[in-house]
């Protein structure tokens, strides 16, 4: 099987600690990475990576090009024209940027070009709301992007770095999600390991004096078979980020099983605010509660292998909802289990350990309906 | 670059135009939804003898920036070419003007046939005055609006205006673009047989009368502005034929002789306007 990553130690080597918000834990990531041209539009809470980025080619730290854009929508469209000249590239957005290049998330991944991009995961309006919840990186969820979610700000660097691989070996565009401000702007240790990443490889690029046509006009004969092939590779990406698990920080790969050994309740969620859910999950532990949680570390690729080998009991938190129950609630079910569904968390308001664990308590004692919003 | 046997219309001014890029080394085109997209092949099959990078429409000129800017550091030589319609000029306009601001390393052609002709000739920001289109069925009621000159308030490397009904004047202006460096504008008026309503054999004829009436202004820029030799006589009103001429078109035929006489003095004043800057 192909090594990705070619360095020996990667696996094993250890860095320099430093204390970093999960914003500029992804800036040290992608500096690591070495990307060729980074083009980006400020939003909060993103704009401190991008700021970051800007910082140290500024500097000389990081020999890249920094495109100033108008927009997000030309963020995306620059990072794409350049992955199309085979350039590794990089850019960062939020919520209404999200939002806003939603076009242009659809024709990168259609053109099979890898790419790596940061969510700090935010509300989208109306009305106006900066904070987290994860309504914007799931609007990824149909247009052919891998989506991660990380959970805390070394899984941010190790996830991103890890990004660059998988896309540039799959030929898919890469999204991490970090929850807006818990992460975004909340410092911890992070071990930053100086990885080094293959070179930059991708299925095709265009080049003066070819004589080729991509994207032209198709019938429905061509575009059927263009997104079957991005469907059946998506799915395949599972093998490469599972393999490759161990060289970013051995998170378990598409999930992270947490304590469901013998667990008779499972709990699914994804994303920074799992942490205080784990502390509730551990207050029941220690009632005697046989529960444990099962956290997306992905939402593309989705987990459904992990998922069918839960326990009968699920509930599954959601921080983003579809007018039908949440999305997680709808993707988790979609696996073939029954599950009970919570929407809860948006805009940023905040479930703390205690909700948490008032909230598990109801689910073990049966008294979750169907679909419950937690307001 | 353009391959004969391609899907144009009779009499496509586009095509024409297209012909030029042969002035134009290394090229690279970026191409919008519209017209182009369709004259240049349908997939699998291409007709083009060269490199077309297929975008959505609002952001031909971001995906033309990176790619100039990834050759740059790649080291590959290149003329990034963002070539559009007005159509996308308008919707993707934002991006032009950042892309001029920039200074981006490439070469804009906006292929101007005054609608949004791809879609059914629906009026654009360049549609004339008065104008008929299909979303403009009395004629259009504002005024067509002066790209050209809004890339020189950019103060980009260069900007030209050009007509295929001039066309060794075009490809001296596409072979000037080709071998300068910045971001190099060039406006083509063309006008469209369906659009416009006349006979296709007439697509060169009616692209003179614009010049000749005063109507469409050639010009360029490239620190100082200056009318090209090819019309400079027009700025003269007496040199210019009569607007009537010109305006012979399906889309003109219910103006009244007081708004062509309106008409005449909007075209007065882009003159007088113009020529401020030279």
């Amino acid at each position: 099987m192909q090594r990705s990553v070619r360095t020996e130690g990667n696996r094993n080597s250890s860095g320099i600690k430093k204390l970093l918000t999960s914003n500029e834990a992804i800036a040290e990531a992608v500096r690591i990475a070495k990307p060729d041209v980074i083009a980006a539009y400020p939003i909060t809470p993103q704009s401190p990576i991008v700021e970051r980025l800007a910082e140290m080619v500024d500097s000389g730290e990081l020999d890249a090009s920094f495109v100033r854009v108008e927009s997000e929508y030309s963020a995306m469209a620059v990072v794409h024209g350049a992955a199309t000249a085979g350039a590794r590239v990089f850019t960062a957005t939020s919520s209404h940027g999200l939002a806003y290049m939603f076009e242009m998330c659809w024709w990168i991944a259609g053109s099979r070009l890898p790419a790596v991009m940061a969510v700090a995961t935010r509300s989208i309006g109306a009305p106006w709301n900066i904070h987290g919840d994860h309504t914007d990186i799931m609007s990824l969820r149909d247009a052919g992007w891998i989506i991660g979610m990380a959970e805390s700000a070394q899984e941010a660097f190790d996830m991103t770095l890890q990004a660059f691989v998988v896309s540039e070996e799959v030929n898919i565009p890469f999204a991490v999600g970090i929850d807006a401000f818990t992460m975004s702007h909340t410092a911890e240790v992070v071990e930053v390991r100086d990885v080094r990443l293959p070179k930059r490889k991708q299925a095709y690029r265009i080049l003066p004096d070819m004589e080729v046509a991509v994207n032209a006009v198709t019938l429905g004969d061509a575009r059927m078979r263009a997104r079957y092939d991005l469907a059946v590779d998506l799915e395949k990406s599972a093998e490469v980020i599972e393999r490759t698990d161990s060289e970013f920080g051995s998170y378990g790969g598409l999930v992270e099983k947490y304590r469901l050994e013998d667990a008779e309740y499972a709990v699914v969620m994804a994303g920074g605010w799992c942490g205080d859910a784990k502390d509730a999950i551990d207050m029941l532990r220690d009632e005697g509660v046989k529960i444990g949680m099962l956290r997306l570390r992905f939402i593309r690729p989705f987990p459904e292998k992990a998922v069918k080998e839960l326990p009968s009991e699920i509930l599954v938190v959601d921080r983003a909802n579809t007018g039908f129950r949440g999305i997680l609630g709808i993707e988790t079910s979609s696996c073939g289990v029954e599950v009970k569904n919570v929407v809860a968390g948006l805009g940023g308001l905040y479930v703390d350990v205690d909700r948490f664990y008032n909230l598990f308590r109801k689910f073990v004692d049966g008294k979750i309906e169907k679909v419950e919003w937690l307001i | 670059m353009i391959l004969p046997g391609n899907a144009s219309c009779q009499g496509c001014p586009i095509s024409m135009a297209m012909r030029c890029l042969d002035e134009i080394s290394k090229p690279v085109l970026v191409i919008p939804a519209g017209c182009s997209t369709v004259i240049a092949g349908l997939h699998p099959k291409s007709a083009m003898n060269g490199p077309v990078v297929h975008v959505p429409f609002p952001s031909t000129h971001s995906v033309a920036a990176g790619l100039s800017e990834a050759y740059k550091r790649i080291g590959v030589k290149a003329n990034v070419v963002a070539w559009m319609g007005d159509g996308a000029a308008d919707i993707g306009f934002a991006a032009l003007s950042a892309s001029a601001a920039r200074k981006d390393d490439l070469i804009t052609i906006v292929v101007d046939n005054e609608a949004y002709m791809n879609t059914g000739t629906q009026a654009s920001l360049s549609t004339f005055w008065k104008a008929r289109t299909t979303t403009s069925p009395a004629g259009k009621t504002e005024e067509r609006r002066n790209l050209a000159l809004i890339m020189l308030a950019h103060k980009a490397d260069y900007v030209a205006t050009a007509s295929v009904g001039y066309i060794r004047d075009l490809r001296r202006k596409f072979r000037k673009a080709g071998v300068m460096k910045g971001f190099r504008f060039i406006h083509v008026h063309t006008p469209c047989p369906p659009g416009w309503k006349f006979p296709s054999e007439k697509t060169v004829d009616v692209a003179r009368k614009a010049v000749m009436s005063g109507a469409w202004i050639l010009w360029e820029y490239d620190g100082k502005l200056k009318l090209s030799k090819a019309g400079e006589k027009y700025a003269s009103k007496e040199n210019r034929i009569p607007l009537e001429d010109y305006l012979k078109q399906g889309r003109f035929s219910h103006l009244s002789d007081e708004e062509i006489r309106e008409l005449e003095q909007k075209i007065d004043e882009d003159w007088e306007l113009l020529l401020r800057f030279s």
